[in-house]
């Protein structure tokens, strides 16, 4: 393998990293950009995911389409549900009792699926035949081929949403003002909730990419997972939509560099670096916009 | 008043201490051998495993006539998994008269077994504690020269793998990728690379990744790109299920080996992708006759409950034994005498290697450490019509 093939190769596994980040990514961000809220419960809303996507290859295997849309239904009702069981009641209380509500719902899915499925991880059935794919001496396996495009499309139709469509520009209302864009006549419920249900539905589709790529399902899989899309949110500027997909690429490259270089086990502290230095440097992310808080 | 109670109490102790060291004179036609271990309780089935599987073959040398025609006496010890009450019980053993011990089970337990029977030079063989720190005290630099097992370490899978890979699959650039900061991964890692070097295989990858990852992608770009004839993962099948999916996923089309943290693997990635690899194991249930007879022989005296690993390598524990006291005896040395424990010793040293073990035919080696050099069990998967089966390859 040459010096440049190895090059391409390693930023195709960056790319395929970095979209399941973005993809999650998103979920933090467009949750926190409409009711500031950080949603640590996402990551496991992926945990329930690839169980779902479990359940479903093992007992109907020949049918993956189906695995596919029950996993991202089942995420897209979770995230409601969660939504309106231990968000709705909180929205007038300040942002800390939200947030500890988050971790709350955060812990209590990843003890029942551990109670529930047992700590050992579950074998997820590939959804498709991975083979690999050649060309000019290149050799890509078509999950990574697969991931990557599944992500473009997803990013394209949720921008498409966000700018073009009716809801979108609500969901753009309220995450400017929520008062004004109720006494303008917005269903702010409403926004939210579908605010919540297309996160969650990202999160689905993250979870399938996931179970093609890592095939396995565990109780404790998204804590990491969710950390780092969290770091990636943070990184392009939590709230925005470009700046989640920016944040997401920046830190599968940034992972997949460091392994590269021989320095895999610095992987975790390196991101995490980052996300000090972020912090530090420029709170508000690469792409996120500087809001004066008017008193 | 309380010194007195105690000096008289002690006084009483040594007396009955006495007694029982002429009762073993008296009776010098057996040859005492201790087995201690968890009889009961909730490690029990490791235990009595350990405990069945030794005195079926000492009945059985009692059976042909016994150690230079004296009957082996086996003195049972349960200490129920407890450390206090497993040095307890080798004490009370000590007592009872044995020359030689097989035991202790647990690895903690029988640490603190070794401390007591160092000091006194017990021969001890243990069929199942595989840390180095039984033979091997690293603070004091101290090798317990009375201490021999006849499980081997985790590591020594990985040096038996780097000669596997090159001897038998003629391996000439070997790549390893192993979870940092786990004493077993990193062990096997490194006993595979020191064997490489040994048998001139070039190890072109030595990759790392933390616990909890589960892209491997980066690594194995790497490794590939270095272009290896064999892959080792030394690590726990859960992990290396993932690493493997992906590395078939990349491309990597070369063999990849396994410890024995594999097993189980057949559950986490697919038959095609696991067809063709070979995995260190220290027990093939069947897998060959001696292994065959030995286990229908127990069956038939203690039930299936307790035949596994640890049942095979005590009956190797005993043999063993027996190869000690048989040096011992021809060398005519007194039981109870210091003589006869170091005898036992050296007959276990320079004689093991004649031990046709069930599950090390080739016999038993102590090295510097006194660490055993003997068969691994090594185990391939095959694809049957789509279900990946761990099947024996070889002993090697």
């Amino acid at each position: 393998m040459s010096t440049l093939s190895l090059i391409i190769k390693q930023i195709i596994n960056a790319l395929q990293l970095g979209s399941i980040f973005a993809l999650i990514a998103l979920g933090y961000s467009m949750v926190y950009g409409i009711i500031r809220l950080l949603n640590f419960a996402h990551c496991d809303i992926i945990m329930v995911g690839a169980y779902i996507s479990w359940y479903f290859m093992t007992n109907f295997a020949n049918m993956p389409y189906l695995a596919v849309a029950a996993a991202i239904f089942g995420c897209t009702l979770l995230g409601v549900a969660i939504e309106k069981v231990a968000y709705t009641p909180l929205r007038g209380s300040p942002r800390i009792s939200l947030l500890i509500t988050a971790i709350g719902v955060s812990y209590l899915l990843e003890n029942t699926a551990q109670l529930w499925l047992g700590a050992a991880a579950k074998s997820v059935p590939p959804f498709f035949k991975v083979t690999t794919l050649s060309f000019m001496g290149l050799s890509v396996s078509t999950t990574s081929v697969v991931t990557i495009a599944v992500v473009t499309v997803s990013m394209t139709a949720l921008t498409l949403l966000v700018q073009k469509t009716k809801m979108g520009r609500a969901m753009r209302a309220v995450s400017e003002d929520s008062q004004t864009a109720q006494l303008m006549g917005t269903n702010i419920n409403a926004t939210i909730s579908f605010t919540f249900a297309i996160g969650s539905a990202l999160a689905g589709i993250g979870s399938v990419l996931y179970c093609c790529a890592y095939n396995q399902a565990s109780p404790t899989m998204g804590s990491m997972l969710g950390l780092k899309a969290f770091v990636a949110a943070v990184l392009g500027g939590i709230g925005s939509i470009p700046g989640a997909i920016v944040g997401g690429f920046v830190i599968g490259l940034t992972e997949v560099f460091v392994s590269s270089i021989g320095l895999s086990t610095w992987k975790d502290a390196v991101v995490f670096l980052i996300l000090i230095i972020v912090l530090l440097v420029k709170p508000t992310g690469l792409l996120g916009k500087q809001v004066n808080e008017k008193v | 008043m309380k010194k007195i109670f105690a000096i008289i109490l002690s006084a009483m102790l040594l007396l009955s201490m006495t007694a029982c060291g002429g009762g073993g004179e008296k009776e010098a036609e057996t040859i005492k051998v201790g087995i201690l271990g968890p009889h009961t309780g909730e490690l029990a089935v490791y235990g009595l495993a350990v405990r069945y599987g030794a005195e079926m073959y000492f009945k059985q040398v009692n059976d042909a006539g016994g150690v230079n025609g004296k009957m082996i006496e086996v003195v049972n010890y349960d200490d129920q998994g407890d450390a206090t009450m497993a040095v307890t019980g080798f004490t009370s053993l000590v007592d009872d008269g044995i020359v030689a011990l097989v035991g202790e089970v647990t690895t903690g337990n029988c640490r603190a077994v070794v401390d007591e029977a160092y000091p006194i030079n017990m021969p001890m063989v243990t069929a199942s504690a595989t840390a180095t720190s039984i033979t091997y005290d690293e603070e004091t630099k101290t090798v317990f020269k009375n201490v021999f097992r006849t499980c081997f370490i985790d590591a020594y899978q990985g040096s038996k793998m780097a000669d596997f890979a090159s001897k038998e699959l003629g391996a000439k650039k070997a790549a390893v990728l192993y979870l940092s900061g786990d004493d077993y991964t990193q062990g096997l890692a490194e006993a595979f690379e020191a064997q490489c070097k040994e048998m001139g295989v070039e190890v072109v990858a030595k990759e790392a990744f933390s616990k909890g990852d589960k892209d491997f992608n980066a690594q194995l770009t790497t490794i590939m790109a270095a272009n290896p004839d064999v892959v080792f993962l030394p690590n726990y099948y859960e992990d290396d299920g993932m690493i493997v999916t992906q590395a078939r996923a990349l491309g990597i089309k070369c063999t990849l080996l396994g410890g024995d943290g594999w097993a189980g693997i057949e559950k986490y990635a697919s038959a095609a992708d696991l067809a063709g690899c070979y995995y260190a194991s220290a027990y093939a249930a069947g897998s060959t006759a001696e292994l065959k007879a030995f286990e229908e022989a127990f069956v038939a005296a203690y039930g299936e409950d307790y035949l596994n690993m640890f049942a095979a390598t005590a009956y190797d524990a005993a043999m063993v034994v027996v190869e000690g006291l048989k040096a011992a005896e021809a060398k005519g040395a007194k039981a109870g005498e210091e003589d006869y424990k170091q005898a036992v010793i050296d007959g276990i040293d320079q004689n093991a290697g004649n031990v046709k073990g069930i599950t090390s035919p080739s016999g038993y080696k102590f090295d510097e450490y006194n660490n055993p050099e003997k068969d691994v069990v090594i185990m391939t998967i095959k694809d049957v019509e789509g279900v990946p089966t761990p099947t024996y390859h070889m002993n090697y």
